[in-house]
């Protein structure tokens, strides 16, 4: 076994041992959450890069636990798809990490809930094994709980516990799923199930687990009627915490959904099976207009970005859809593109959206108004993010997008396209209704009533540091009380670090955008795997 | 039916708590109530791989040092493992859900939805 074996299983290990840290350091020293996690997150960015090169270069690497063989032992595999996403979380959290160096929340639970959401996910990302799978879904799912609950206000509490019993009912759907899938095979590893699941004796056990996973996975990934949920947590959660969840837990989820379908069900397997299509087809599909739709009618923006996240993984399950049914190489490119292009987009958006809040108190799409001629590069940057979230060429959106569609057209699936066409219009309405307010409509304070409010609080001043005590103390709390401490010093929290990152957020969107050609090249090995 | 009912009544039993687990969720008003709801609803998944595993006449999947592996009548002992693994899943999923459940109640001094979703309107 070579040093790169290795890499995988430090990737999931590493950040939740890590995560037992700032609250074991913190019974002795203060303020130590930070530098844990930063040195933690780094060390891992740096990992998923070192995998990435040996795995574009010279093909997957595979860990297999303690020895034992992959039959009834655990395998943790990273090849073209999976490390796409490990980079994409480990770069969105060093991300967001630096953001909340300044921008809050902090506190060492919020630090050991957020390692050990990385933690899942990248297990999430690297697990061969579908029940492990099962078992990182639910350490991310209840990080994610923690970490929704831990926003401003009683609010929040009831957010998280909605997210909790659907997100438990939807992965316990998922564990049903796999036990009848085990049931008709008598395996649990993903390469050892594609091999056995078209041998097996009873399909009617393989399209009962299927059916299950595919009501569980809806709901993971937010998808309507299934996405009750989302919205909620999304708004609820500290502003630092909506870009990282938003950003990665559906996603992550997405990616695991696209995974069992391409790997483990096998595309030839799932196009015979009657319906299958057509039914993850009719799910995308009509989540992207209700999502779309629901989105336009919104008025707070963070709300309205949620039920945009409804539509744009609606277009990715409706391009796992165009695969299944078309067989198409193109369609999968899109969804993989489209899955990091979206994550990226989505952390930029929020955190644009937590940088206004934090500095022009604005929340609802009306209080944008005169945010151009107030804060012109904020501004600036959500508007590049919006336009490449409609999919205005150069950018990521586009790009996916332009994949996805090519695919529906290839495999003659023409409603796919018109969807996809439709719905880039409506994206293009909510975005737009935000860019009118932001360039043309004129700043009146009256509209303002959410400015100097309290979701000024969470700045980082000079004397924030004694204030960041206290946050320690009563995390979930972190509202009026510390804010009333920090005074008047809270009202122009937002440093030149926090926008930077924003910045290169949105260049590195559009500049993806230009590499999309250079991804599908890096995926081509993989998809040439599944797709014959 | 009677056939289904004599010989695969583990799976019939789970699926009718997996239904009352399911339903309780729905139905019920009370939040504590939903929870363990939910708890009934993955216990009855936990049941189903355990019945999954059992097999007719074998033992504990416990393999003495003398006897010849080969000939003996075990159960499947990777279901065991699954469930023990789901279990302590499950064990924290109910934990983090009834501390929301505490602090719901300390801000809003209800635990019935119905109630706290006029609570909420009022605000």
């Amino acid at each position: 076994m070579s040093n790169i074996d290795l890499l995988p299983a430090l990737l999931i290990v590493a950040p939740i041992l890590a995560a037992t840290l700032p609250i074991a350091l913190g019974l002795r020293y203060e303020r130590t959450g930070w530098s844990v996690a930063a040195i933690t997150s780094t060390g891992l960015f740096a990992a998923a890069l070192a995998l990435a090169s040996v795995v574009y270069t010279s093909g997957e690497v595979i860990h297999t636990l303690g020895g034992y063989p992959r039959t009834y032992g655990i395998q943790l595999v990273a090849d073209e798809f999976s490390t796409l996403i490990a980079l994409l979380i480990t770069s969105v959290a060093v991300g967001v990490l630096a953001y909340t160096r300044r921008g809050g929340p902090r506190g060492n639970t919020f630090y050991t809930a957020y390692l050990l959401l990385v933690g899942g996910l990248l297990g999430i990302s690297l697990t061969g094994d579908v029940f492990n799978l099962f078992v990182f879904l639910e350490i991310t799912s209840l990080a994610t709980y923690a970490l929704v609950a831990s926003g401003d206000g009683p609010e929040s509490a009831v957010a998280a516990l909605k997210y909790l019993i659907l997100g438990t009912v939807a992965a316990s759907m998922y564990l049903i799923g796999v036990a009848f899938v085990f049931m008709a095979t008598g395996t649990l590893n993903m390469v050892e199930l594609s091999i056995a699941i078209p041998a097996a004796e009873r399909p009617v056990l393989i399209q009962t687990g299927f059916a299950f996973i595919v009501v569980g996975f809806a709901v993971k990934v937010a998808q309507w009627p299934l996405h009750t949920w989302q919205p909620s947590a999304y708004q609820q959660a500290p502003d630092g915490v909506t870009p990282l969840i938003a950003a990665l837990v559906s996603t992550a989820s997405a990616y695991a959904f696209g995974r069992l379908i391409v790997t483990v069900f096998e595309v030839d397997y799932l196009a015979a099976m009657p319906n299958a299509a057509a039914i993850v087809l009719t799910i995308g599909c009509v989540s992207v207009l209700a999502g779309t739709v629901l989105a336009v009618i919104q008025t707070e923006v963070k709300r309205m970005l949620a039920y945009s996240s409804v539509s744009q993984f609606g277009l990715v399950i409706a391009a796992y859809g165009v695969v299944i049914a078309g067989n198409s190489e193109t369609a999968l490119t899109g969804a993989v593109i489209h899955l990091v292009g979206h994550g990226l987009l989505k952390t930029g958006l929020f955190l644009g959206a937590a940088l206004v809040a934090a500095s022009y108190g604005a929340r609802t799409v009306d209080e944008y108004a005169g945010l151009a001629t107030d804060r012109p590069i904020m501004a600036g940057l959500m508007a590049i993010l919006l336009f490449s979230l409609v999919g205005i060429p150069p950018s990521v959106g586009f790009v996916g997008k332009w994949y996805i569609a090519l695919g529906a057209v290839e495999s003659q699936l023409w409603p796919v396209a018109a969807v996809i066409f439709l719905s880039t219009m409506l994206t293009l309405a909510y975005a737009a209704r935000l860019l009118e307010k932001m360039y043309f409509t004129p700043a009146t304070v009256v509209e303002r009533p959410h400015a100097r409010g309290p979701v000024a609080t969470d700045g980082g001043d000079a004397d924030r540091d004694d204030a960041s005590t206290l946050d320690s103390e009563v995390e979930t709390d972190d509202g009026s009380a510390a804010a009333a401490l920090r005074g008047a010093d809270a009202r122009n929290p937002v440093s030149v670090g926090m926008i930077a990152i924003v910045v290169v957020v949105a260049l590195g969107a559009v500049a993806l955008g230009f590499a999309g050609g250079a991804i599908a090249e890096l995926l081509e090995p993989f998809l040439t795997e599944v797709i014959n | 039916m009677i056939e289904l009912l004599a010989s695969r009544y583990t799976y019939v039993l789970m699926f009718v708590l997996l239904g009352i687990g399911l339903y309780m969720v729905i139905a019920s008003q009370n939040l504590v109530k939903k929870l363990i709801g939910v708890s009934l609803f993955q216990t009855s998944i936990f049941l189903f791989f355990v019945s999954m595993a059992y097999v007719e006449g074998g033992s504990a999947p416990i393999v003495p040092p003398e006897s010849d592996p080969g000939e003996l009548l075990v159960a499947s002992p990777l279901p065991q493992v699954i469930v023990l693994t789901a279990i302590v899943v499950g064990i924290a999923l109910t934990a983090v859900g009834l501390a929301l459940v505490i602090r719901i109640y300390s801000e809003y001094g209800t635990l019935r939805e119905d109630t706290l979703r006029e609570v909420r309107a009022d605000e």
